[in-house]
C-alpha cells in the first residue's frame, strides 16, 4: 500500500493510503479530523474546504497522494493552542455568520483564503464572488459576507481601504 | 472510485513513457474534472499520472506571444501580471472559471485535453487563433477541436504549453450558468494576427465554433452596430434544462454585442 507523508496543521505525519484515498478521507478518516466536511462530493458546496500550503482547496477533489510533501491546515488547525480563535473564527460568532454550522468550516478557510489574498481591501461584491464555490443552506449569506469584511482589518491589521468598500 | 496506481513522474519524457507503455493509464492534471469523474465510475484507468511534477507549469512572453505551461491554474493565469498586460481579455476569461477553489487546481491544459463544450479557454484559443504545443507536435487550434469532448490528440499524447498570439483588442463575454459557472453562452471576440475572429462557447452541439457572420461584419466595421442585424440559427445549437436552443441563439448575439463594446 503507498504510504503519503505531508504536514498536517503544523504536524508532520505519513499514513498509509490506496491510489484513490481522497485528501478528505485522509483527514477525516484516517486523522479523525472530522471538522473538515463533506456536503455535496462532487466538488459544488465547499464544505470540504481546506488549505494546500496556505492556498484554498476541495479536499474532496483532491487525492490524498497528491498531497505529498505539502502543508494542509484544517479548521482545527486555526485556533491557538490555549483556545484564542483565529479573527475569523471569532467574527463568525460575533456576526452570527453560521446556524446549523455544516458550511461553516469550509466557509471559515475560504473566507481567510480571500482575505489574505486581497491585501488591497475587499468590496462586498469581490466577498459574494469570492464565495462563489461555498454553499450554505441557513444563514442567507449575509451575515457572512459581515462577517469577512470585519475580519479583514483584524487579519491585516489596518482599516479596511475606503476605496475597497 | 475504483483503486488505480499513483504516479508522479519528474518529467514529461518520464509520463509520456508511462502513458505509452500503459493504455488503462490516465494523465492527472487539476483532477477538477478526471476526479468527479472517476467518483462516478465512468472511467476505469489502471494508473493515474500527475504530471504536477513534470514542470509543466509557467507563463512566459515574449516577441508577441503569451505562453502557458499546460500545468498552468486558472487562478495563476487570472493573477498574472503578465497575461493582464498582454492579453486582458484571458486573464478575465481564466478569473471567472468556476469559483476561486477550482481556479486553485484547474489547470488550461486540462480543461483543452478535455474540451467541454460550455468551458471558456476553448472560445480564447480559437479566437485567438492560438497554437497548442504537445510532446511530438503543434496544433493550430482550427484543427485542435473537434467536437464536443473530442481533440486531434492522440492516445497518451500530452499538451505541453498553449502560445497565444497577442491581439490587438479582444474581449470575452460569458453568461454563466448561475449554479455551475460554466457558460451557458459565452463569447471571445478578437482582433489581431489571426485576424476578426468572434468565437462561441457553451452553445454548440459540437463545442466551440466560429461565428463566421459576425466575423465578416466585424471585419469590415469593427462595431456593435456592424453586427447588430446578424441573427444566429437555433439549429445546431444546445438544448437542456438550462436553456433552449433559441434562447442561447439570442444569447450569442447579446453577448457578441457585449464583447465588441468590451473590446473598444
Ligand atoms: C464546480 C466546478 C465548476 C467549473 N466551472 C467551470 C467553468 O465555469 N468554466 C470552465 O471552463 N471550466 C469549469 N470547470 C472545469 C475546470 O476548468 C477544470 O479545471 C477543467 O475542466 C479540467 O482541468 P483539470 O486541470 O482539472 O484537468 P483534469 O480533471 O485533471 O483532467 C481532465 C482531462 O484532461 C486530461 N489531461 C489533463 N491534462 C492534460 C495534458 N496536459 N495533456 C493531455 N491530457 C491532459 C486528463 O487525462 C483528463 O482526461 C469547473 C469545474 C468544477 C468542478
Ligand atoms: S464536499 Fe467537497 S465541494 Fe462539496
Ligand atoms: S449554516 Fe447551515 S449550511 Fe451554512
Amino acid at each position: 500500500m503507498p504510504q503519503v507523508a505531508l504536514t498536517v496543521n503544523g504536524k508532520k505525519v505519513t499514513v498509509d493510503v490506496e491510489g484513490r484515498t481522497l485528501l478528505v478521507e485522509l483527514l477525516r478518516e484516517k486523522l479523525g479530523l472530522t471538522g473538515t466536511h463533506v456536503g455535496c462530493d462532487t466538488s459544488q458546496c465547499g464544505a470540504c474546504v481546506v488549505h494546500l500550503d496556505g492556498t484554498s482547496v476541495k479536499s474532496c477533489t483532491m487525492l490524498a497522494l497528491q498531497a505529498a510533501g505539502r502543508s494542509v491546515i484544517t479548521i482545527e488547525g486555526l485556533a491557538k493552542p490555549d483556545g484564542t480563535l483565529h479573527p475569523m473564527q471569532e467574527m463568525f460568532r460575533e456576526h452570527h455568520a453560521l446556524q446549523c454550522g455544516f458550511c461553516t468550516p469550509g466557509m471559515v478557510m475560504s473566507a481567510i483564503d480571500l482575505v489574505q489574498s486581497h491585501p488591497e481591501g475587499l468590496s462586498e461584491q469581490q466577498i459574494r464572488h469570492g464565495l462563489e464555490g461555498n454553499l450554505c443552506r441557513c444563514t442567507g449569506y449575509h451575515n457572512i459576507v459581515k462577517a469577512i469584511a470585519a475580519a479583514w482589518p483584524l487579519m491585516h491589521g489596518k482599516a479596511m481601504p475606503a476605496a475597497a468598500e | 472510485m475504483y483503486d488505480f496506481t499513483y504516479q508522479k513522474p519528474a518529467s514529461v519524457a518520464d509520463a509520456v513513457k508511462l502513458l505509452g507503455a500503459d493504455p488503462e493509464a490516465k494523465a492527472l492534471a487539476g483532477g477538477m474534472t478526471l476526479i468527479p469523474v472517476l467518483k462516478q465510475r465512468l472511467n476505469k484507468p489502471s494508473a493515474l499520472v500527475d504530471l504536477a511534477g513534470a514542470g509543466l507549469a509557467g507563463i512566459s512572453v515574449a516577441g508577441g506571444t503569451v505562453r502557458i505551461g499546460a500545468m498552468t491554474t486558472h487562478a495563476t493565469v487570472a493573477n498574472s501580471a503578465d497575461v493582464k498586460k498582454a492579453i486582458p481579455a484571458l486573464a478575465k476569461l481564466a478569473g471567472g472559471i468556476g469559483d476561486k477553489e477550482v481556479r486553485h487546481r484547474g489547470t488550461i491544459g486540462g480543461s483543452l485535453a478535455n474540451d467541454d463544450p460550455t468551458a471558456d479557454y476553448p472560445a480564447a484559443v480559437l479566437a485567438l487563433g492560438a497554437t497548442v504545443e504537445t510532446n511530438k507536435r503543434t496544433i493550430n487550434a482550427d484543427d485542435f477541436f473537434q467536437g464536443m469532448f473530442t481533440t486531434a490528440l492522440e492516445s497518451g499524447e500530452l499538451i505541453t504549453a498553449i502560445s497565444f498570439p497577442v491581439p490587438e483588442k479582444a474581449a470575452y463575454m460569458k453568461f454563466p450558468n448561475p449554479a455551475s459557472r460554466y457558460a451557458l453562452v459565452g463569447v471571445f471576440v478578437a482582433k489581431g494576427p489571426a485576424g476578426v475572429r468572434v468565437t462561441v462557447t457553451g452553445a454548440g452541439q459540437n463545442g466551440v465554433f466560429r461565428h463566421r457572420a459576425m466575423e465578416a461584419a466585424l471585419q469590415k466595421s469593427f462595431s456593435q452596430a456592424a453586427i447588430a442585424d446578424i441573427a444566429t440559427p437555433a439549429d445546431g445549437l444546445n438544448s437542456d434544462i438550462h436553456a433552449g436552443a433559441e434562447y442561447r441563439a439570442h444569447l450569442v448575439g447579446v453577448m457578441a454585442r457585449r464583447a465588441v463594446a468590451a473590446a473598444g
